[in-house]
């Protein structure tokens, strides 16, 4: 999932400029876990764009905002809702707001940041355990990946920094190595942490990815 | 493109002791204090290691502050993080190293960019230490990482660094062991507080055969050791040396002491002494006598 929060309301406000007329897009999937763009953040946002003088011509919650057909044909069920407004403001991950741009011409604006992949650990706790790299290691690291639990991102074991088995950018984060060690050491498969990884194939994935399955 | 061994390499070749100083380049490019500093000690120590935008706070070019140490004389050991630059710049600057005749190379990889004076700059870790050791073998051997042949091949004399009392002690040793097979020459060391944890990493290394150069750092007083322990990734100053500090009628003497009678005590365990003098650069002479 997404993990995706809020901007600063004065931020989306100032972003907002002299716009006075607002459509609200909201998403039921990642943003709506994260309370950050569900129903209820939605109306709320609502709510206080009305309080700060702004008119709110409607909203919608789409069922996947990084749906571009979706998104497309949801929005044109509430055209003249859109059309009424000087500005549609997307409280969806990036993907989301840029399915909106792409089927709106007009303004829109980011209500979100969106941060990671993540894992919801429990609710309203997430943590990233993959940064879709392109290039998955986790058979060969005890499906702990290093890549992101390493705030280095190495591949060939712990940095200098590590003691106690912890992170030298917080000690209250363990280290991924050391984390895989234990793992490992479970397994009774510890020689493997000879084996040297060569250099990331970073042009795998190139930039911006894109994947077209063939029929 | 010289391959004449440097004299760290020939005296550690010949199981001589040798000492090795860190003196920090400066911030902007008056580099008269770093030359002086340098210069007094190239009677004193063996070489000096220049750090590559230590701590992550950014100063001059190391590859440039080692020249200028080569130019006045004195031997520096070029120190190579994977912080800030990635596979290409890496190639270039070790290129680089070796067509000016700077053969010592400290491959490091590199303190995280939020304890620095950058902290909103993006990280780059391209490559780690194993791969960058590997990237050295690669070049030596006449090509560069994609299989492209080099004009003129390079030499290195490569070192990597340990940190002997971190935990567990068993998964750094596995990274020593590939550092070795990766092509370390020399170890130096993170700053050693504790010999018994020392006597552990020499009878633990041994079987790998590579020479060992202990870090011995030079503290002046309990706050700025509170400040290491901190702030510097990969250092803890023990309670009883920080009390110890804490009652000297005169801690920056007795930090002159503490590094006197650590050096003397991690000596029976290494192939040489690191120093860091932390700005002190004037008592490092003390500290080698101390270990005559």
């Amino acid at each position: 999932m997404i993990i995706s929060r809020q901007k600063p309301f004065e931020t989306i406000l100032a972003a907002l400029g002299d716009s006075r007329s607002v459509f609200i897009v909201g998403c039921a999937k990642c943003a709506t876990v994260c309370k950050s763009g569900g129903e209820e953040e939605v109306w709320q946002m609502q709510e206080a764009l009305t309080s700060a003088g702004r008119e709110v011509t409607g909203s919608i919650i789409i069922d996947e905002a990084c749906h571009m057909l979706r998104v497309s044909r949801d929005l044109r069920s509430k055209q003249q809702m859109v059309d009424d407004a000087d500005a549609l403001l997307v409280m969806a991950c990036g993907a989301g707001i840029q399915s909106v741009s792409a089927a709106i011409p007009g303004k829109t604006l980011a209500a979100l940041d969106s941060m990671f992949l993540g894992n919801i650990k429990r609710f309203g706790h997430f943590e990233q355990k993959c940064s879709l790299c392109g290039d998955c290691i986790l058979t060969e690291t005890a499906g702990i990946c290093p890549v992101t639990a390493c705030s280095k991102g190495l591949l060939n074991g712990p940095c200098g920094g590590m003691d106690e088995g912890r992170c030298e950018t917080d000690p209250e984060v363990e280290c991924a190595w050391a984390q895989i060690f234990v793992r490992m050491k479970e397994s009774g498969d510890t020689l493997s942490l000879l084996n040297p990884s060569p250099p990331k194939n970073y042009s795998k994935v190139p930039k911006p990815g894109k994947l077209k399955l063939s029929k | 493109m010289t391959t004449t061994p440097t004299n760290l390499e020939l005296k550690l070749a010949r199981d001589e002791f040798v000492l090795t100083a860190e003196v920090c380049p400066p911030k902007g490019i008056d580099c008269s204090e770093f030359i002086k500093w340098s210069k007094g000690l190239s009677g004193v120590v063996d070489a000096i290691n220049v750090t590559d935008n230590q701590g992550a706070n950014m100063r001059i070019s190391p590859l440039a502050a080692s020249l200028i140490l080569l130019r006045e004389g004195v031997e520096p050991v070029f120190q190579v993080t994977c912080r800030d630059r990635n596979r290409l710049a890496l190639q270039s600057d070790l290129l680089g190293a070796a067509a000016l005749g700077i053969r010592n190379i400290l491959v490091l990889t590199g303190d995280h960019i939020s304890f620095g004076d950058h902290k909103e700059g993006k990280a780059v870790f391209d490559l780690d230490s194993i791969q960058l050791l590997d990237t050295l073998k690669v070049l030596e051997g006449g090509f560069d990482l994609s299989g492209k042949e080099l004009a003129g091949i390079p030499s290195f004399f490569a070192g990597a660094a340990a940190a002997p009392e971190a935990e567990p002690f068993e998964l750094t040793l596995y990274k020593l062991r590939k550092k070795a097979a990766a092509g370390a020459k020399f170890f130096q060391t993170q700053a050693v507080f504790r010999p018994e944890k020392m006597a552990r990493f020499s009878e633990a290394t041994a079987p790998i055969g590579i020479k060992v150069i202990t870090g011995v750092l030079l503290l002046k007083s309990a706050a700025m050791a509170r400040y290491i322990n901190n702030n510097i990734p990969g250092l803890r100053v023990p309670d009883e040396i920080i009390a110890e500090l804490e009652q000297a009628a005169n801690p920056a003497e007795t930090g002159v002491e503490i590094a006197c009678r650590l050096a003397k005590a991690l000596k029976p365990y290494s192939d040489g002494i690191h120093i860091m003098a932390m700005g002190r650069e004037e008592v490092i002479p003390e500290i080698a006598q101390a270990l005559k």
